[in-house]
């Protein structure tokens, strides 16, 4: 489509196209030490001048030494939040003189422009879009939600401590149709953002802000960008990886290295609640005290908790250890099998957010090792 | 024929009074409370006792005399159904520090005449003396909880009364994490919803106060404290010695903590 360039101090002129084309701007805001996905009405909401430093269990921000608007990479929560919310009211009923009378929620109209999603986050709102298109009950809202969101992404010019797209094929670069792409400059040049539509929605938003072309140079530094970031991503890479993974799994269901990982996890459920995919939810019904109004609502739940599996009798998946490994083989074995892929996109968060840094990627290189000696072992 | 409004009573064992005080402070829903019960033995509201038998008994308090061992069975018969309220009566509350210690030496410390004190050596939860049906957490408990749990009572549904971690709340409320963000040891991983995650929404990091969670892995957690964040064994053992010090949980936690010295 068309591509320019959109000097840094104009920015604000971006965000106030998308306001004005009837969007709610989310993008990533600092919220005490971190930075979280929320409201932005101008430039000076989003974290300039600051990077994240992410590994296992550990989270802070720190001065990045340049005015970067997106120095940072994946903030701490998931789009999801926005699209898939963790608390909705379902429907309502009322009693009027003996009768039940049944409302149906009407949701308010909410077009959402996100502001900086990377490559990863990009596929993660693909893989969570396919999950609530699949089977004989399509989770509209979701899916309307989504469909009348403008993705603005950023290109990684940085790789997060816990990132590893590369290994998934998700990022750095941004290879799905978003809306517009940017890719945010400081070298051979002014500070800028080279902009390129891939919509024709995005393609209004660029032709309304008039923006000077983009030359070779601005492509080339954008190009250099991006593959800095592939670069260091590379180098600790492969930290999953995904040849026969899935096949690894299902040998290993039974390893003795489930139990380790469950003396360690805290069945907290902060993986699944940051995970750009995890879609596990629960439904709740709440009455007032005369039981003359009835509520049902939906919410995020996970399958680490023991209410997520309770049957008649108890639930399912009772000790840590089922509730990990039912969590990590679904992830990247039992979606393989429904979707094609795993369920994970490389963003990192579930390690970060792990409050004792559990780390996924760990578990099954540990899985692989160990198989790996066994056999050893065997042909000795 | 018009059906009798079941009998709310409200009992009071060792506590503070602030997890009944919790029914008073529901200002907003007490009159619709009053109407659909009849608040039957209520000492800290009226001084008007209706005889038992109660359809709902709310306990608040621990056990923590011989007198109060004999008194909470005859609560128990007398209450269709009970319910015990607050960290006191669930995890017998931050009296129950003096398990681990010399409760002679406290009294001689502390009262002028320690032979007219009568107090048992431990500070114990409801149900380690009479079957318990709800229970609900927190120090004090949370008013949302109360009404969900009457409400669910009074329309014979099942309550919704999380056994999960602070950290679903937490998320659900897009707060921050505490524990990973540089906050401090928070105590959320491991500690029982239903509080809204209100103190790690207000930049604190959780205090325990409703005590365990199902399968709490207080250890793993200790651990990454001790070892990978450098948190003082003194901090470690105040975060898990507090409102619920006699939870299994904590309790274990802080005695093997305590052992590694």
């Amino acid at each position: 489509m068309s591509t320019g360039i959109l000097p840094a101090e104009r920015l604000d002129a971006l965000i106030g196209e998308l306001w004005a084309a009837g969007y709610t701007v989310i993008g990533p805001v600092r919220e005490g030490g971190a930075l979280l996905y929320d409201e932005v009405r101008g430039s000076e909401d989003l974290p300039v001048g600051l990077v994240d430093r992410q590994e296992g269990g550990r989270y802070f921000l720190e001065p990045s030494g340049d005015g970067r608007f997106f120095g940072h990479t994946v903030a701490a929560t998931p789009w999801k939040r926005f699209l898939d919310p963790p608390r909705r009211r379902l429907w309502r009923a009322e009693r009027r003189n003996g009768q039940l009378h049944f409302l149906v929620e009407t949701e308010e109209e909410v077009r959402f422009a996100f502001l900086g999603v990377r490559a990863c986050d990009l596929h993660g709102i693909r893989i969570r879009s396919a999950v609530a298109e699949a089977g004989p009950e399509p989770d509209e809202a979701l899916l309307d939600r989504r469909r009348s969101a403008l993705m603005v992404a950023v290109q990684c010019t940085r790789a997060g401590g816990t990132c590893f797209c590369a290994d998934l094929g998700t990022g750095p670069a941004v290879d799905l149709p978003a809306d517009l792409v940017l890719t945010e400059l400081l070298e051979d040049g002014p500070h800028r953002f080279l902009a390129e539509s891939r919509t024709e929605a995005g393609a209004k938003i660029l032709q309304r802000l008039s923006l000077g072309p983009a030359g070779e140079v601005d492509r080339a530094a954008a190009a250099r960008a991006v593959a800095a970031t592939r670069r260091t991503l590379a180098e600790r890479s492969p930290r999953l990886e995904r040849e026969g993974l899935r096949e690894l799994l299902y040998r290993q269901l039974e390893s003795p290295l489930w139990d380790e990982v469950a003396g360690r996890c805290l069945s907290c459920a902060n993986c699944t609640l940051v995970c750009p995919t995890c879609f596990c939810s629960a439904v709740e019904d709440v009455t007032d005290l005369e039981g003359a109004r009835l509520e049902r609502w939906h919410r995020a739940d996970s399958c680490f908790t023991a209410e997520f599996s309770q049957i008649h009798g108890g639930p399912v998946r009772a000790s840590t250890r089922a509730r990990y490994r039912q969590w990590l083989v679904h992830k990247l074995a039992y979606w393989s099998d429904q979707f094609g892929e795993p369920g994970c996109v490389g963003c990192g968060r579930c390690i970060t957010w792990c409050p004792v840094g559990i780390d996924l990627t760990e578990v099954v290189r540990d899985l692989r090792r160990r198989e790996a000696e066994e056999s050893g072992e065997r042909e000795r | 024929m018009a059906q009798r409004k079941p009998r709310l009573a409200v009992f009071k064992f060792t506590s503070c009074d602030g997890c009944q005080l919790s029914l008073l402070d529901c200002e907003d829903e007490l009159l619709a409370v009053a109407e659909r019960v009849e608040i039957a033995h209520f000492l800290e509201a009226s001084s008007r006792v209706l005889p038992g038998p109660y359809d709902i008994g709310l306990v608040e308090g621990s056990i923590s005399t011989p007198a109060q061992v004999e008194e909470i069975r005859r609560v128990r018969e007398a209450c269709r159904l009970l319910v015990t309220i607050g960290a006191c009566a669930t995890a017998g509350g931050i009296q129950a520090l003096r398990n681990a210690a010399d409760v002679a030496e406290y009294q001689r410390l502390i009262y002028p005449a320690p032979e007219q004190i009568r107090a048992l050596e431990r500070s114990t939860p409801v149900a380690d003396h009479v079957a318990v049906d709800f229970e609900l957490r927190g120090c004090p408990i949370d008013k949302g909880q109360l009404m969900e749990l009457l409400s669910a009572l009074l329309n014979r549904r099942c309550p919704r009364l999380a056994r999960h971690a602070v950290c679903v709340e937490c998320k659900a409320r897009g707060a921050v994490c505490l524990a990973v963000a540089g906050g401090g040891p928070c105590m959320g991983p491991v500690t029982q919803a239903g509080c809204g995650a209100l103190c790690p929404a207000h930049g604190r990091p959780c205090y325990g106060c409703f005590g365990p969670k199902e399968n709490a892995n207080v250890d793993a957690l200790v651990h990454w404290w001790r070892h990978v964040q450098g948190v003082e064994r003194a901090q470690i053992a105040a975060q898990l010695q507090n409102f619920n010090a006699a939870a299994a949980a904590f309790e274990d936690a802080a005695r093997r903590l305590e052992g590694e010295k």
